[in-house]
């Protein structure tokens, strides 16, 4: 069945209305003035939707207010609302489960709702229908509502067809549906210029093409038609899609619309807190009764929100994210107990919430088994927990490879529970040939270094305020620059892996070639440490 | 033969309390020829492979080297290798078990930030690391760290002889690797030792690399110079460690240096100057 709310945006518009003047009837009270609700746009504000006396005055939705104003001089303007017409309209769709098992939400103005099977309970299709004008007058929402086999089908009766029409299972849609503009089909508008000009105006001249060929232009015809929309797969812009979508034969899948509460929990205590200890009690309540609630829903929390309201009217509220889906009241209570450190508690803190706004399903597991391993140490995921809550987010991480030469690009950070990212299929294997330090500086430092030839190997070297006497010396590897993502004047680095006459091994590299033309005389850097 | 011997000090001995990890308990009495092997082994050197692994070892190194580190990581391996053969030996063919690396802020400026790409392979994907700018959060991080069952090991870095990491903090790590059997080894960078619980204290520093065969000048498979100078069950020493061959190498100093040559695997090992008995008396 399909509910086509005719003039949701103008309806919602007037009942706002009505709530304050107590009964605006249809073309009564402000609704009698012609009224537009207009958007702003670049070229100045646009007509959206108008009540029956604009459209009775020459206003028309898409025009401009300039234009209408010109039709009608004395038009009456408020402004437009999408997105809560959009939020109306969700709620409409969860009302409409009256009806039936689900609903989807057919934006922008319209509701899709499965009665199969369950026309009967209200006494037959008919009667249906009726109960649903009925409710919805009741409302003042103009509604046409159609029941059809498919989708589609219902959608163009609906919009397009008699009023209360029904398309019984037993009959042919196409037959019954052939006098139906092509505007039935649920096309985008520039889809249904190319149909207009092509004279396929209404949805028995296009299913007569697409059915099948009776003589030869007419095999022709099917052809042209198929090869303009092949490239087309989205249905909205393909209307052979759209036309065995209508006629059930090919399936629509549909979003239905299903209500969500997160989980929440609160305390209003009856003497305003104001000591840390009190709130840790009452925080540990809560805990427990949000552990409750989850389980009862077979969840775990990823983030909570506390809520603290206070008596002299702020609130104060700490959020913490967890590192996985979370069940346990004692973890929970002690990571909070790190965010209250700063909570200023004013006159008191009167109401306490606990929000879960995401949860994860954690499925319940048997608590003994694991028992011993409990008492014998935390899991990692908590001990995550705790050291990100300590620490901060960003201190807790993991290397990762990644691929680039340049040695300080070669490694990222990632939260550590995250799964390792996975190199792009072509990738070299990331470990290089040669050795790399175990340790990193966060920037190479400048060294001052002693060859005998500047292209040559080091032989000492200056680093921190001492003398280094190179003993051994590997090298160079030399890296290039990444021309593809810096500029052309970055210069190479040619890296020695080096061993002083104490043993202490380093990574040291000549940033750029002597008579390279990318600058002067080349530095050294020690960027590594060795083990 | 308890009977023939009564001298006084064999009575003692008898009655002697061993605080000892191998028997639990205020009531562990051990008898004589016991006491005598256990004091054989307390008498012994340390060495590679001991099934007796402390949990909370400190290394004393300089930051301006990666000896500290190279030590701590040296050990830590000999250990998890020890009891990854100990636990279960068709199964744990891989341990995927955690190492968490705690670093405060001037150590990991001083020292640099590990790098995944010169870790051992097994390590590197296994590495969990956090960085702190106070050094009680370091602490914090360490003891939540050998608290967790997750982990392997937990390796930290501190700069310093910090106030907060005093008798009581080293204490508290110990008691906590202890209890739930995670071990620790804390690199000290550029710090005195001052008192401390940790059950092996050694004094890093860097030596010359083991000679590669192919390439005779350039740097080898790495060496440390490590001293042990404080252990509850061990007595001092000193050795140069080597980590050859996937396995931890000691040999006491002053060993000839012709036996200081990198082992590659199908070419023939020099022989010369480390005869058997050499080789045994290692």
């Amino acid at each position: 069945m399909a509910i086509w709310f005719a003039r949701l945006s103008v309806d919602r518009w007037r009942l706002s209305l009505g709530r304050e003047a107590r009964g605006c009837e249809e073309g009564e009270g402000a609704d009698a003035l012609p009224t537009v609700l207009i958007t702003e746009t670049a070229h100045g504000p646009r007509i959206e939707a108008a009540n029956a006396a604009g459209h009775a005055s020459g206003a028309r939705p898409g025009m401009m207010l300039a234009d209408a104003r010109t039709v009608c001089p004395d038009i009456q303007t408020a402004p437009a609302d999408p997105a809560g017409d959009l939020d109306f309209l969700e709620k409409l769709a969860l009302w409409s489960q009256r009806w039936g098992p689900w609903s989807a939400l057919d934006p922008p103005d319209g509701v899709l709702v499965d009665i199969t099977a369950a026309a009967h309970l209200f006494g037959g299709e008919r009667r249906l229908l009726a109960d649903v004008e009925a409710a919805f007058a009741r409302r003042k929402l103009m509604t046409r509502a159609a029941i059809a086999p498919t989708a589609g089908a219902a959608w163009a009766l609906a919009h397009y067809g008699p009023a209360r029409a029904i398309l019984a299972q037993q009959e042919s849609g196409a037959q019954r549906l052939a006098d139906l503009p092509a505007a039935a089909l649920r096309l985008d508008t520039d889809v249904l210029t190319i149909l207009r000009r092509l004279g396929l105006k209404r949805l028995g001249d296009l299913a007569n093409i697409a059915a099948g060929a009776i003589n030869r232009e007419e095999a022709a015809a099917r052809d042209a038609i198929h090869r303009r929309f092949r490239n087309r797969k989205s249905p909205s812009a393909n209307p052979l899609i759209r036309l065995d979508q209508l006629l059930g034969r090919v399936p629509e899948p549909l979003l239905p619309v299903v209500p969500q509460h997160a989980p929440m929990v609160q305390r209003r205590v009856i003497e305003p807190i104001r000591h840390r200890s009190l709130l840790d009690q009452v925080l540990a309540d809560l805990a427990r009764d949000m552990v409750r609630e989850l389980e009862g829903r077979g969840e775990g929390a990823r983030r909570l929100e506390l809520g603290m309201w206070r008596v002299d009217g702020e609130v104060q509220v700490r959020t913490l994210e967890l590192a996985s889906a979370t069940r346990e009241a004692s973890h929970i209570t002690r990571l909070f107990a790190d965010r209250l450190e700063g909570v200023d508690a004013g006159f008191g803190i009167e109401t306490v919430r606990l929000h879960a706004s995401w949860a994860e399903p954690l499925a319940l597991s048997q608590g003994d088994v694991e028992q011993a391993a409990e008492r014998h140490g935390t899991s990692l995921n908590a001990l995550i927990d705790r050291l990100s809550v300590r620490l901060g987010a960003q201190a807790v991480r993991r290397p990762v490879p990644f691929a680039s030469h340049l040695p300080e690009r070669a490694q990222r950070w990632q939260p550590p529970m995250e799964p390792p990212p996975v190199p792009p299929p072509g990738t070299q294997a990331s470990a290089p040939v040669c050795e790399r330090p175990i340790k990193l500086l966060d920037r190479a430092e400048p060294i001052a270094v002693l060859y005998a030839s500047p292209d040559g190997l080091p032989q000492r070297f200056r680093w921190r305020g001492n003398v280094y006497e190179v003993m051994r010396v590997e090298g160079p590897e030399r890296i290039a620059p990444e021309w593809w993502r810096e500029r052309s004047t970055a210069r190479l680095r040619d890296y020695y892996r080096i061993e002083d006459s104490e043993g202490r091994r380093y990574w040291i590299y000549r940033h750029g070639l002597d008579g390279d033309g990318r600058g002067g005389a080349p530095d050294w850097y020690l960027q590594g440490i060795f083990a | 033969m308890p009977d023939t011997q009564t001298s006084s000090g064999a009575k003692a001995l008898q009655t002697y309390s061993a605080p000892s990890r191998l028997k639990v308990g205020g009531a562990a009495r051990l008898s004589a020829d016991e006491m005598v092997s256990l004091s054989k082994a307390r008498e012994g050197r340390w060495q590679p492979g001991l099934a007796d692994q402390p949990l909370h070892s400190e290394i004393f190194a300089s930051a301006g080297d990666g000896s500290g580190v190279g030590v701590a990581l040296a050990l830590a391996r000999d250990a998890l290798k020890l009891s990854g053969e100990n636990t279960d030996h068709i199964a744990d063919a891989h341990d995927g078990r955690q190492v968490l690396w705690v670093q405060d802020s001037r150590a990991a400026q001083r020292s640099g930030r590990p790098y995944a790409q010169g870790f051992p392979e097994e390590l590197r994907e296994r590495l969990i690391y956090a960085e702190a700018k106070a050094v009680e959060d370091v602490l914090f991080a360490l003891e939540e760290g050998l608290r967790c069952r997750d982990l392997a090991c937990v390796i930290g870095e501190v700069s310093g002889n910090p106030r907060a990491l005093d008798f009581t903090a080293s204490r508290r790590l110990s008691l906590t690797a202890e209890k739930h059997g995670v071990p620790l080894w804390l690199v000290r960078l550029d710090a005195a030792p001052e008192l401390s619980s940790a059950r092996m204290r050694w004094r890093a520093g860097c030596a010359p690399s083991l000679r590669p065969l192919l390439n005779r000048d350039a740097p080898g498979a790495p060496a440390w110079k490590a001293e042990l100078f404080r252990a509850r069950s061990h007595a001092p020493g000193e050795w140069i460690l080597s980590n050859d061959d996937g396995r931890l190498q000691a040999r006491r100093r002053g060993f000839k240096q012709a036996a200081n040559t990198q082992n590659h695997g199908d070419m023939v090992r020099p022989t010369f100057g480390r005869s058997l008995a050499a080789f045994s008396r290692a």
